[in-house]
């Protein structure tokens, strides 16, 4: 596919042109950031920014905390309390890189659920969608690693549980989750090593997006009514883009401000609301708190994790037919993977030729019933793994499996979608009330 | 076309957050109305020193506060008492081990607190945050929105929910306590009213006392909460002014794009 058309850059006095015929990064930022943008974009569409930001906040911010940070178990709690209470700003500028990840998640998921409303994933987009999936890994693998940093309770117990996930997989499980944590059990050697890839990963992101970024630019973006720009002619073209710089740029950066005045209201006044109380207490292996959650990011993944157990008859059925190498512990963890794997492998399952949301009257309502799914699992992952809690979580996996996995290839041949604008330009002018030409 | 989202993502926002705080007791803590809740709450200076004479007279016989340098009960925006007074009262309170000396010496303001005379006592350096009040409801935790953490809540309520029942179990003593995960807490009561003569004759009864030493234990876990306050209500500011700005430049800069007059 080749890209939209659209004037590229002239290298016009004598040292551009020198600079350009060696190396033409100054063409490569040109075209970057002029890149005809569909100009019916809504206001959905800022959240890659603000993800964007986020990235960049929490490296600055990370790299500065790891100033003052020991990586050490018996230095590491109190590190911490150094930050917040001896070093100048410290205090601040944990509770922004503690609050920039529940942001960084807050935003992924919207631009998620973006995606899948508006058929982002669909081809030609397939490439940004998966390397998006891959970013969204290495964030939970980020996320979860910079949580066990602090050497509380939840952070030392959370990685217990969650590297014990690892254990549960057959045959490999124990050797794996020794690997995985440098010895037998979570001690200093997994603090080291989850510091230092904690502070490796965010790089491995910050690469990926620019993979995204060089995907999507090479396809051109998704907009809302699904309909590809035109291609046959710049003039064309231009009829149905805007170039991202100023109108996109300018437009996002309105909602990152709005979006960082609530931030920094979280930070300023309730900077440990997305915390868990029990990590104010250093961690000590032989008190396991009453309840072991997980951050709020990782709940709907971590109710999926829990509502398989060994009674449910699926799970019983996956042990008998595999004579009990898939036990109900390994069972979740399928689940909980598969969950996500799910989501990766959306733009082959969903097999409506309609690409957005908007134009499919059925698919609409299974959509806001998923996101009703999300919340809903979400609050069953911080329950307590009882009744009804356990059956609840139960049915809402259900339904997230269900939904991609049956739903989404039904839905493309028993829906009679409605008929998208021809183009872009028509859906922009009819919304703006600016007669078509 | 996707309100409804946004109205999803906030509830899942409140929802969740408080969910994973949802995890503890099912104590009975009351609200506390403090001077330092809110975006312009701050801290008492008065009622954090009454706090501190309170832990120092009662709670630090067994409680330790090691993450706590003395020196920072001089800092403004906490109890801000004069420096010599600072020097005098590590001096005369406290013993430290120097391990250069290798023996005890009296403290110095630039050492922390000590840790406490009984070691099964939980350290309070940052006990008024490694504590929830307000879990509700459902577990949503959306109440914490409202009323605050309920760090400092649960320490009153444990301090006044005494009941006066007692029972004996393996050789240690529970005392029946209304705000205590299970009802029975291993702490005999450390308060009755009357216990300390406030110097600025403020009342002393039992859930005065409890209310400043609470106050206090919420300055020693967070010292910076009226700078973090301060820092947060300026990037607020300056971050609607800047949000003001860009919205009307991006407007203007959409308007003839989208046919529109720009009056801004």
């Amino acid at each position: 596919m080749s890209g939209i058309p659209h004037d590229h850059y002239e290298p016009k006095t004598g040292i551009e042109k020198w600079l350009h015929s060696r190396l033409p990064v100054v063409g490569l930022m040109y075209d970057t950031i002029m890149i005809p943008t569909p100009k019916n974009l809504n206001w959905w569409w800022i959240w890659g920014i603000v993800l964007a930001f986020c990235l960049v906040l929490q490296i600055v911010t990370g790299i500065v905390l790891a100033m003052h940070y020991t990586p050490h178990v018996d230095y590491a709690f109190a590190s911490i309390e150094h930050i917040m209470r001896d070093v100048n700003g410290g205090h601040m500028l944990r509770y922004i890189h503690m609050n920039g990840a529940s942001l960084f998640f807050f935003a992924v998921y919207i631009h998620l659920f973006r995606g899948l409303f508006y058929g982002s994933y669909k081809a030609p987009r397939e490439i940004t969608w998966i390397v998006g999936m891959l970013i969204f890994l290495m964030m939970m693998g980020t996320g979860f690693m910079g949580y066990v940093l602090p050497w509380g309770q939840m952070s030392f117990w959370g990685a217990t549980v969650i590297t014990g996930l690892f254990g549960a997989i057959p045959f490999i499980g124990d050797a794996l989750q020794t690997w995985l944590l440098g010895g037998p059990a979570v001690d200093n050697y997994t603090l080291n090593r989850f510091f230092s890839l904690h502070y490796l990963l965010p790089f491995v992101i910050a690469a990926l997006v620019v993979v995204h970024i060089w995907a999507f630019h090479t396809t051109g973006n998704n907009n809302p009514t699904g309909v590809e720009v035109r291609r046959g002619s710049k003039e064309e073209a231009e009829k149905d883009t805007l170039p991202f710089w100023p109108y996109f740029v300018i437009k996002d950066l309105v909602g990152l401000a709005i979006v960082l005045v609530i931030f920094f209201a979280v930070v300023g006044f309730m900077p440990n609301y997305f915390g868990h109380p029990d990590n104010y207490l250093e961690a000590n292996p032989l008190v396991t708190p009453a309840h072991i959650v997980p951050e709020w990011y990782f709940l709907p993944f971590y109710a999926i994790l829990r509502a398989f157990t060994a009674d449910v008859w699926i799970v019983m059925a996956a042990s008998w037919i595999t004579g009990g190498i898939i036990d109900a512990k390994f069972f979740g963890v399928i689940a909980m993977f598969g969950s996500i794997a799910v989501m990766a492998i959306v733009p082959w399952l969903d097999t409506s030729r309609v690409r957005s949301g908007r134009f499919r009257p059925m698919f609409k309502w299974w959509f806001y019933l998923l996101i009703i799914d999300f919340i809903v699992l979400m609050w069953c992952g911080a329950m307590p793994a009882e009744p009804p809690y356990s059956t609840i979580s139960l049915i809402g996996s259900a339904y997230w499996f269900g939904y991609f996995l049956v739903i989404l290839p039904i839905l493309g041949v028993i829906e009679k979608p409605t008929t998208p604008p021809t183009t872009i330009e028509e859906d922009f002018n009819a919304h703006y009330g600016k007669p078509a030409e | 076309m996707l309100k409804k989202l946004s109205i999803a993502a906030i509830a899942a926002l409140s929802l969740s957050a408080g969910g994973a705080l949802a995890a503890g007791g099912e104590g009975h803590v009351h609200d506390v109305d403090f001077s330092f809740e809110g975006p312009f709450g701050k801290f008492d200076q008065n009622q954090l020193q009454r706090g501190l004479q309170v832990y120092t007279e009662v709670c630090s016989a067994c409680h330790g506060m090691r993450y706590v340098p003395i020196r920072t009960l001089a800092d403004e925006g906490g109890p801000h008492l004069p420096a010599d007074q600072v020097r005098a009262y590590a001096e005369q309170t406290f013993e430290v081990f120097d391990a250069e000396l290798d023996d005890y010496r009296p403290a110095k303001p630039t050492d922390h607190f000590p840790e406490g005379g009984d070691p099964n006592a939980p350290d309070l350096s940052l006990m008024a945050k490694a504590r929830a009040g307000f879990h509700g409801p459902y577990g949503t935790g959306i109440n914490q929105l409202f009323k605050g953490m309920g760090g400092p809540e649960y320490i009153v309520s444990i301090l006044t929910g005494y009941t006066g029942e007692e029972k004996e179990e393996a050789g240690t003593t529970y005392y029946e306590n209304t705000a205590f995960p299970g009802g029975w807490i291993a702490m005999a009561p450390p308060l009755y009213g009357e216990d300390v003569e406030f110097a600025d004759g403020h009342s002393n009864e039992l859930h005065h006392e409890a209310e400043d030493l609470a106050a206090f234990l919420m300055w020693a876990a967070e010292p910076k909460m009226m700078a973090r306050k301060q820092a947060g209500f300026v990037g607020v500011l300056m971050l609607t002014l800047l949000a003001s700005l860009l919205f009307l430049t991006n407007k203007k800069l959409w308007a003839p794009v989208k046919g529109k007059e720009f009056n801004g």
